[in-house]
């Protein structure tokens, strides 16, 4: 298991495997935003935690396919399947993989980036931890797409509009605890809410993409 | 008595739903004329809402068989992993345009209605963003079967697509909730509340949703016939270029 998961970190680190570009697309959006909406850094506040929740949703989005789509076009994943592993543990330890190399990066990433968008001081830290909190959930949930659309030949545009619905629950209380987090108020109960979510997704998604990828496999 | 899985049989199947199809497709449409024309021009108008109430005859019942259609693809989908009947499957496939159909009808009746009563063609309230997210799950499962082109592969994963997409529907549903503050009234009908709407609005609303409940069941029925001849038809030429 630790021998797979330190694999698939290399694999994404290295040349090719597309590590920065999750950042760089984040990075993007967020340089994009001012020019959508204009330099005033009051209105800019007052968006901010909605758009860092977004760019690292789309970011986190853009990594998807990648996840079983190499693996399954030189064959290993069938090797994997047949390995002495349960499928719920190796879809586990991919979203992990997924989690380290995109969902941490953009978390240690996002208060540089609050910073262009000039996120009051007090929405740092809700921000953070509301993104350490969402992003697994978001590579979980994604991963259940990237298993259902691992055997189509054009499955990018599929899976984002399979995902991105899947993503609402854990969006809205994402980006509510970085907004009451920005306005000072109380985020007890959002948070609350997106640690369930994700707890929940961490529990029982796993089962549902691993039948989903035992059919695809068939 | 007969069993409930022997329509698990294409065959039977048929056969029950052509000797049906006639008598349920005539009803829905008997109801619904009804219905529509006793709610269109016989009910007085609202003191407040002047005639616009009257879109209620086509909104509550299309947004009933919305939920209700995901509802029965759901089972429909349930029954496929369990014991895998391709008819189940198949009408899962069968219902979901209908219900994604349902749920434009929904919202676009709903905007019609909001914009002189509300004042907006559309607002973000929960019951309405919970709507759309519901079209795109219906947007999603279409998708997902339109792209595999194996069977069976593709009645397996959209069956598990539908199971998490009910749970993270239901969940955005209450998201949502949270999120936003609503301007939607509360349930026009519900069986536990002594009084709904008023009688007069009453009678016919009910015409109207008996109504859409069997032209949803015809349709339902019509197009899963339509499914299965099709898979015979591609089976019967297959079978022609090997021989």
């Amino acid at each position: 298991m630790k021998a797979l998961l330190l694999r698939d970190i290399r694999l994404a680190v290295r040349a090719g495997g597309g590590f920065g570009l999750g950042l760089a697309f984040f990075l993007i959006v967020v340089v994009l935003v001012p020019f959508g909406v204009g330099p005033d850094s009051g209105l800019l506040a007052v968006i901010a935690p909605g758009i860092l929740w977004l760019g690292a949703l789309l970011s986190c989005l853009l990594s998807l396919d990648r996840i079983f789509a190499l693996d399954w076009e030189d064959g290993s994943l069938d090797l994997l399947a047949t390995a002495p592993l349960p499928m719920e543990a190796l879809v586990s330890l991919k979203a992990l993989a997924h989690w380290l190399t995109t969902g941490v990066p953009l978390v240690l990433a996002s208060p540089l980036f609050a910073l262009l968008l000039s996120l009051p001081v007090e929405g740092y830290l809700p921000l953070v931890i509301s993104l350490a909190l969402g992003t697994p959930a978001l590579s979980v949930i994604g991963t259940f797409g990237a298993a259902l659309t691992v055997g189509l030949k054009r499955g990018g545009l599929l899976l984002s509009l399979l995902v991105l619905p899947l993503y609402v629950p854990t969006l809205i209380f994402g980006a509510e605890v970085a907004r009451r987090g920005a306005e000072g108020l109380d985020t007890g109960v959002p948070l609350a809410m997106l640690a369930g979510i994700t707890f929940g997704a961490i529990a029982l998604l796993p089962f549902a993409s691993a039948a989903v990828l035992r059919v695809n496999l068939r | 008595m007969a069993s409930l899985w022997e329509y698990a049989n294409p065959k039977k199947f048929i056969q029950t739903t052509d000797r049906l199809l006639p008598w349920l497709s005539v009803l829905a449409a008997i109801t619904l004329v009804i219905g529509l024309i006793w709610g269109f021009f016989f009910t007085p108008d609202d003191f407040r809402q002047g005639s616009t109430v009257k879109i209620i005859y086509l909104h509550v019942p299309s947004a009933l068989m919305a939920i209700n259609a995901w509802l029965m693809m759901l089972v429909a989908s349930l029954v496929w992993i369990v014991r895998r009947h391709h008819v189940s499957a198949l009408a899962a496939r069968a219902a979901a345009p209908v219900g994604a159909v349902m749920t434009v009808i929904a919202l676009a009746t709903g905007a019609i209605w909001g914009q002189p009563m509300w004042g907006t063609w559309w607002a973000w309230d929960p019951r309405l963003t919970s709507f759309l997210i519901l079209f795109l799950f219906y947007l999603g499962y279409i998708a997902l079967w339109a792209a595999i082109e194996n069977d069976d592969t593709a009645a397996d994963l959209t069956s598990v697509l539908c199971l998490v997409g009910s749970v993270f529907a239901l969940l955005s549903r209450y998201a949502v909730n949270f999120w936003n503050q609503g301007l939607h009234q509360g349930a026009s009908l519900s069986l536990d509340k002594e009084k709904n709407v008023a009688d007069v609005f009453y009678h016919p609303l009910l015409f109207c949703i008996a109504g859409f409940v069997l032209l949803f069941v015809a349709l339902v029925f019509l197009r899963t016939q339509t499914e299965i001849r099709a898979r015979r038809m591609r089976a019967l030429l297959a079978r022609e270029r090997l021989g």
